[in-house]
């Protein structure tokens, strides 16, 4: 027990390192320029405490349960015996022969992005300054789906070899085209759903598995096609938070015409 | 103190929620597909536990204090009417938090592997480590001026979907000139720079901007500030691999 103990406490004492940067611009900012006390400083101060204590038990508890377990699932999977399913290789591997890969790319995308901190927080603030118009489970669950759809697509573009840029500039265009049509309020909301997603849980999970694929397959290089994973990551939200902005707007439109 | 407890009880009971798909694929690939038993399973439950614990008092901190600091803040801001300060605040935020982004020091350290490895700098040490150091400015300086552009956004009702849509065409142009090399790094770098502390701060700032200056739509206007600091990595990380070649 006191060795779990230790290990919180230099997890913590890590984590508030990370922090001491924004801690100071605040303080600075706070003191220097705005020149007044924080309101409600205790209860600032205790919540900014729980914030660093939840965040370190948070990143410990991954590192204890979920990376080991979930980075040699990758490994496993991508394992050349694995793929050619226990048989001695006749051929070479087709993108086909990869179909438990995309399957556990599109699940550890989606479920990852559940656990996600630092959705969940613009997702409550989204539902509060919408009125509750913006449901924060729905709009994580959106969210989540195009990451699953994300992951799983890049994931197909290690194993063909195709180049990254020509999926990025399409997504691109689709984005534009759905920034025509969505209603309005959604669009700043899905534009940044694209960047919290990939961050605590997701990064390393997703990036073992683009390593281990990248590595597997003939004529991919670990480090140039390992790469590029959490950019599809990024990507794909947006669509599917305009999309499901589309989709319920749609819904009560057709409720107001039936009534 | 019960009703408290009760409280602290029933968010647990909702992080255990979130965490439950995790738990599920993970089981499924290891006993369905890997057809394997799960080794160390205490450490494993250990682990699940400090996980959900985490989540919960990482949500119930956030409400009490990374919240209501940027909208106090943002409010005090518009308050003094200095844009100046504003922006200079803005600025720091974005290069401050970014800038020792573990993640992000991560991905540099990776990304100057691949720059030795392929020949394009020297595979020392020393050029490695100033390779990495180069590429983190360049991330922390393009999310510090993302957060800025995205403040006067708010300050002057800008329609977010240009701004947004001009970028990406940037970011195709870059494309087409920028070396090959560092494409797949310049994408990825969009996506590592916002961390669990700054994506609630940078939000309340936005929304209690918004919220505090006449005329403004939280919703509409408060959003949109972590979509710049996804984007604008990416330009400058081309720039910075067009610049070194």
């Amino acid at each position: 027990m006191p060795e779990i103990l230790i290990e919180i406490f230099s997890t913590l004492k890590a984590t508030v390192v990370d922090v001491l940067p924004i801690l100071s611009i605040i303080l600075v900012f706070q003191l220097f320029v705005i020149r007044k006390p924080i309101p409600n400083v205790k209860k600032v101060g205790f919540g900014f405490f729980y914030v660093l204590l939840g965040l370190a038990l948070f990143l410990l508890g991954l590192e204890k349960a979920l990376f080991p377990l979930g980075k040699m699932m990758a490994e496993q999977l991508t394992s050349v015996d694995f793929l050619s399913g226990g048989e001695i290789l006749t051929g070479s591997l087709v993108w086909s022969d990869y179909g438990w890969i995309y399957a556990f790319a599109a699940a550890i995308g989606f479920s990852t992005t559940i656990a996600e901190p630092s959705l969940i927080a613009v997702a409550l603030k989204a539902e509060e300054v919408s009125g509750g118009a913006i449901n924060a489970t729905s709009l994580r669950i959106a969210v989540a789906i195009g990451v699953a759809i994300g992951i799983s697509l890049g994931s197909y573009r290690i194993v063909v070899g195709d180049p990254i840029h020509y999926y990025i500039i399409t997504g691109y265009i689709v984005v534009v085209i759905q920034t025509i049509f969505c209603p309005k309020l959604i669009v700043p909301l899905a534009y940044d759903s694209g960047g919290v997603t990939t961050s605590t849980v997701t990064v390393p999970l997703v990036a073992a598995l683009g390593l281990g694929l990248a590595s597997t397959i003939p004529g991919r290089s670990p480090l140039i096609d390992g790469f590029g994973l959490i950019a599809f990551a990024s990507l794909f939200p947006i669509m599917a938070v305009m999309a499901y902005a589309q989709l319920t707007h749609i819904n009560t439109h057709d409720n107001q015409t039936e009534e | 103190m019960n009703q408290q407890l009760l409280v602290f009880f029933k968010a647990f009971l909702g992080s255990f929620k979130d965490l439950l798909p995790i738990i599920l694929v993970i089981a499924f690939f290891q006993f369905v597909v890997l057809q394997q038993t799960m080794p160390n399973i205490g450490e494993i439950f250990v682990g699940l536990v400090l996980v959900v614990l985490g989540l919960t008092f990482f949500i119930y901190g956030l409400e009490m204090s990374l919240f209501p600091i940027g909208e106090s803040m943002a409010q005090a801001f518009a308050k003094k009417g200095s844009i100046w300060w504003l922006l200079t605040f803005a600025f720091c935020l974005g290069f401050g938090t970014t800038v020792a982004e573990p993640s992000l020091i991560a991905v540099a350290k990776e990304a100057a592997n691949v720059a030795a490895t392929g020949g394009i700098i020297e595979a020392t040490d020393a050029s490695q480590a100033s390779y990495a150091n180069g590429l983190r400015y360049t991330v922390a300086f393009s999310v510090g001026l993302a957060i800025v552009i995205g403040v006067l956004r708010i300050l002057r009702a800008w329609p977010i979907q240009y701004l947004i849509l001009g970028g990406y065409v940037l970011v195709v142009i870059m494309t087409i000139f920028a070396p090959q090399w560092i494409i797949g790094i310049a994408y990825d770098s969009g996506g590592v720079t916002t961390s669990t502390i700054t994506v609630p701060l940078v939000t309340a700032l936005g929304v209690g901007l918004a919220s505090s200056i006449k005329g403004r739509n939280p919703m509409i206007d408060g959003f949109g500030l972590i979509a710049f600091a996804s984007l604008t990595p990416m330009i400058f990380v081309m720039i910075y691999g067009m610049v070194l070649s």
